[in-house]
């Protein structure tokens, strides 16, 4: 019943919030409907014709006398189990129109409360982002007309947020150069998500629907801080990372969880003032935020150099995955007035110290911390950006540690065989059968001499695939490592008696053959013996006089 | 916010609204003078009649004693609804499950049942308030057939007590007026004289009540719109505190002012009907959490009072209010209350409020800004009628160009100005800081007498305003009052023959 259809959309005038289910060819679509204060920008006009292919040598040639500035705004979605201001749940890719109530489906009548579980997420975040909590912030509303836009306002914070302030810090992947970047976070602020729109194929009506109507989104305000679209990008995945370790939201581009728009200006390196910023829209991974800035700083540069840096203007383009290049969405004619005022149906926001101490107390180790933490354990710095990159492999390492496993090892084994396995199978680190306590009584079974390195990576395998004991397994599977060289000599002896031409080739100066021995006593002992004590006893062997 | 009442415990204010409702419009403005219009003579008070009983407590009483049953009773304001409502058209919708439900009552009377407070008892609803049953325009149509899918906290609570909903009220479009001639719908008639505005924007509830057509009704008050027509029709009104009455399901009209309030024959009902829908609400936030007291659990029968029951009272009389342009007939009612007071040992001092006047101007600037705001939803896609239209903004334009009335669209217009970017800090926030009549006290309206207005009399009423949260001293103050008023009865000639209580 909540399903309206209306005619007349053709397109969305302006993608606040791109998600998969619009086509590529959007950016070709010819848009008649407007939001109150844009103008929509039809086709592209003069556009600089740059290749990506040939785009990153042009762009190290040009940029050298130009400076990019990015800012960045990133909207989480908070993984509350109920919405902002009603009780319905929200769930990605339910049946359209199925989890509203009178509340965000803006019924006549319905008033918003707030869930707490926002306030205490945006302090979390605010805490983790090194910002300044606003003790008495309060709620407003954002007013524009949209179909996806039930009650023709978005509950937002304008004037007062509840954090400002802060900063984020990130270490950049050793392939791209490294280095530790500090990067500055404006403000923090609750609001409101919208609907989505569905636009139907012939384009004569459009559909709405409201699930994610309510759903609370953290709007995260970078300062123009970052240079380059590798900067920005690691900017965005260290926000992610952040709200997942928090526990606020599952950070998921592809869902839409977590949303970056950048503004991106360039300027002639020297030059104090910002150039004109472009704002990218519809980033749906790092690697577009990433391809997206560099494609923009070229495009402006590229004006620079040619004359008409007065092309650059203040506008909204749209970055086309297919295309590889951002398209003009809009042109800003103007700043929108949205006629902000104080929200009067919800009480203002007032944070006691107790309660921000209890969080800045419940606080998990955060990525930056722990990388830190890594780092003094003696790690390289990939190995430290691998581990602390996922909060469960952090932890699996850490739990791994404290069970008194070698550092290097645990690292070695949770980014080499472990990780390849959990690439392969599709899995997550909790998914695995493997424990942290097994890893670390695997790694103590080899450097113990135990078993060997051989064993024990087929023993892992199938604690990762079966789960069970490294102890049982060695049990179970006899598969104890032969150290005794009584024993060793044994079969040594009877490998040399059972290869008297291969003996003789190697008494005749074929010392390769040792290899051939070495795999044959192997063999006989199933892997299990000694691999040291075997090549010594068979060298002494293979070299005695007979 | 509060503290912008420094003197009194009690602001005696009479009533002649300063049109807090309207905008200046002359012709609303000449009708809220008729029907106020002061006749030297007074000719009704020749036969001292006894005060207003409580119609409700009467109905439990003949119920649980088996006098009478639900379905008589029922049957009877029916009636005298049926026989008026072709004059009086407060109604835009009647229910037509009134009889059914009053025999369910008579059977869980036979049965032997426990009865809720208010089994048995007619209540009337604004019709911007939410009903699931009903249909709820506001007055609107931009809502013309919408049906919401949840009761309206205050109605729930009333059903829950066992009331019975016997329709929905005519009103001023979202409530924006003083006359209820901006509805969309049709224009109801004062009781007292037909062809009088009853007031407004609760024009239909006040009515209603009124003309017996129901026991007792709510309304809601932005700027007046419980106390004003309730003066206009003889009957008492009630504005309680903000907060004290759940929002959730009343439509918003200007949130931060907006109340549910009580229209009723007797202060005892209006006390009743508030107690029952008082509280706080897990869907309005900005309902409070202060206990609910018993309101009537204090009232005092006439027989044990004292020569001076409100002894040590005070009472301030806002000078502003009896200035120029009240008509001097209203003001000697309104001073021969203040002497009652006297009389029942009141200390009845006059007071100035000197930002009084300012009260009006900030009124207008926050209503209208927040009305703008909260009338964005009629925007014709998900309810309410919509225009098709080739794109959106001909669908949005189309369909609330068709769905408002001219008063809705002047206030969105004026609204929407007062928040623009360079004109909020002018106009939104400075009327933020006066909090004079803007402050969400609560008042009762009574009615205190009558006047001569051409071929019949009208009647006046007067407005006592109290402290936040204390309507049990107003409703105690009103009841004293009420039952000591010699020589009134308030049921208008309409419906006299046939209403005896």
């Amino acid at each position: 019943m909540a399903l309206s259809f209306f005619r007349g959309i053709q397109s969305r005038p302006f993608l606040l919030y791109p998600s998969g289910f619009f086509p590529r060819k959007h950016a070709l679509f010819y848009c008649t409907m407007k939001s109150t204060q844009t103008q929509i920008a039809t086709h592209e006009k003069q556009e600089p014709q740059l290749k990506v292919s040939t785009q990153s040598k042009r762009l190290d040639k040009i940029s050298k006398d130009f400076e990019a500035v990015i800012g960045i705004e990133t909207h989480v979605q908070l993984s509350t189990i109920t919405k902002a201001f009603c009780s319905c749940a929200y769930n990605y890719g339910s049946q359209p129109n199925t989890t509203v109530c009178p509340i965000c489906m803006g019924l006549p009548g319905a008033l918003p409360v707030l869930n707490s579980k926002v306030i205490k997420f945006a302090v979390k975040l605010g805490l983790a982002l090194n910002c300044k909590l606003s003790l008495n912030s309060k709620f407003d509303r954002k007013q524009y007309f949209y179909p996806d836009l039930p009650k023709g306002y978005q509950i937002s914070q304008f004037d007062v947020p509840i954090a400002t302030g802060g900063f984020i810090d990130l270490d950049l992947p050793v392939e791209y150069g490294g280095g530790h970047r500090r990067f500055g976070i404006t403000r923090v602020h609750m609001e409101e998500d919208a609907g989505k729109l569905l636009h139907t194929g012939n384009g004569s009506y459009s559909e709405v629907d409201l699930n994610r109507a309510g759903v609370p989104l953290l709007e995260i305000v970078s300062e123009p801080d970052m240079r380059t679209g590798i900067e920005a990008a690691e900017y965005a995945a260290e926000l992610q990372r952040l709200v997942r370790f928090l526990g606020v939201s599952n950070g998921n581009m592809q869902e839409g969880s977590l949303r970056c728009d950048v503004n991106v200006s360039v300027r002639p390196i020297g030059q104090l003032e910002f150039g004109t910023k472009v704002e990218v829209k519809n980033l749906n991974s790092f690697s577009a935020i990433s391809r997206a800035i560099d494609f923009e700083i070229s495009r402006q540069v590229l004006l620079h150099n040619e004359g008409e840096s007065n092309q650059i203007v203040q506008e909204t383009r749209l970055w086309d995955e297919g295309a590889q290049k951002t398209v003009t969405m809009r042109k800003k004619e103007g700043l929108a007035d949205y006629r902000y005022f104080p929200e009067p149906d919800l009480p203002e926001v007032i944070l006691g110290n107790e309660y921000i101490d209890g969080i800045r107390d419940s606080l998990p180790e955060l990525p930056e911390m722990k990388r830190r933490r890594y780092e003094q354990m003696g790690l390289s710095m990939q190995d430290v950006i691998f581990l602390a990159n996922d909060i469960n492999v952090a932890d699996f390492f850490d739990a791994t540690i404290a069970k008194g496993a070698d550092v290097k090892l645990a690292a070695n084994w949770i980014m080499g065989d472990i990780a390849a396995y959990m690439k392969n199978e599709k899995l997550s680190v909790n998914e695995i059968k493997l424990t942290p306590q097994e890893l670390a009584e695997l790694i103590a079974s080899i450097k113990g001499g135990t078993i060997s390195g051989k064993i024990g990576k087929e023993i892992l395998f199938e604690l990762m695939a079966k789960g069970g004991t490294v102890k049982g397994l060695i049990t179970e599977k006899d598969l104890v490592q032969i150290v005794d060289p009584v024993e060793i000599q044994k079969m040594v002896d009877k490998v040399i008696a059972e290869n008297p031409k291969q003996l003789e080739q190697y008494r005749g100066g074929k010392t390769k053959l040792q290899g051939y021995f070495a795999g044959q006593v192997m063999k006989l002992s199933k892997g299990k013996a000694n691999p040291g004590l075997l090549n010594k006893i068979l060298l002494e062997k293979l070299n005695a006089k007979s | 916010m509060f503290s912008s009442v420094h003197n009194p415990r009690f602001l005696l204010l009479h009533y002649r609204w300063p049109n807090l409702h309207c905008p200046p419009k002359p012709h609303l403005q000449t009708t809220a003078v008729k029907a106020l219009h002061i006749s030297q003579t007074l000719t009704l008070s020749s036969t001292p009649t006894s005060s207003p009983p409580s119609q409700i407590l009467t109905i439990r009483e003949s119920l649980l004693s088996r006098r009478t049953t639900a379905v008589e009773l029922a049957a009877d304001y029916l009636n005298r609804l049926r026989r008026t409502e072709p004059h009086l058209k407060s109604f835009l919708h009647v229910s037509d499950t009134v009889l059914k439900e009053a025999e369910e009552i008579d059977q869980r009377i036979q049965r032997n049942e426990e009865l809720g407070p208010l089994a048995g008892v007619l209540v009337a609803v604004k019709d911007n308030i939410c009903t699931a049953d009903m249909p709820s325009t506001a007055g609107s149509r931009i809502l013309e057939g919408y049906r919401p899918p949840f009761d309206a906290t205050a109605v729930r609570k009333l059903k829950e007590s066992g009331a019975i909903v016997v329709g929905k009220t005519n009103l001023d479009e979202f409530g924006m007026g003083s006359t209820t001639e901006g509805s969309a719908y049709q224009v109801t008639a004062n009781p007292w004289d037909l062809s009088r505005v009853p007031g407004g924007s609760s024009g239909g509830s006040a009515a209603a009540v009124s003309a017996r057509q129901c026991v007792v009704s709510l309304g809601s008050d932005t700027g007046g719109s419980v106390r004003q027509p309730a003066s206009f029709c003889g009957v008492v009104g009630l504005k309680p505190t903000y907060g004290r009455v759940s929002r959730y399901g009343l439509v918003a009209y200007a949130s931060s002012l907006d109340v549910i309030g009580c229209v009723g024959s007797s202060v005892a009902d209006t006390g009743i009907i508030l107690h029952t829908i008082s509280g706080h609400d897990r869907f309005d936030a900005t309902s409070s959490k202060l206990h609910v007291p018993d309101f009537t659990s204090q009232f005092i029968s006439k027989d044990l009072l004292e020569s001076k029951p409100l002894k040590g009272l005070r009472v301030g009389v806002i000078r502003e209010t009896l200035d120029d342009g009240v008509d001097p007939e209203v003001i000697s009612l309104v001073r021969g209350a203040a002497s009652h007071l006297e009389e029942l040992g009141c200390i009845v001092t006059e007071v100035s409020l000197p930002s009084f006047s300012l009260g009006l101007p900030a009124y207008y600037i926050l209503a209208s800004s927040e009305s703008s705001s909260n009338l964005s939803r009629y925007d014709g896609v998900r309810y309410g009628n919509q225009v098709v239209a080739d794109e959106i903004n001909s669908l949005y334009g189309d369909s609330r160009a068709k769905g408002f009335g001219s008063e809705v669209k002047m206030r969105i217009l004026m609204g929407t100005y007062a928040l623009s970017a360079g004109y909020y800090d002018a106009y939104y926030k400075r009327a933020q800081q006066v909090n004079v009549n803007l402050a969400g006290l609560p008042a009762l309206v009574l009615p205190c007498g009558f006047v001569e207005g051409g071929s019949t009399c009208l009647p006046v009423g007067f407005q006592m305003i109290g402290a936040a949260f204390d309507e049990e001293k107003l409703l105690k103050v009103g009841h004293i009052f009420e039952q000591t008023l010699q020589g009134c009865s308030f049921v208008p000639p309409l419906v006299a023959d046939d209403f005896t209580c």
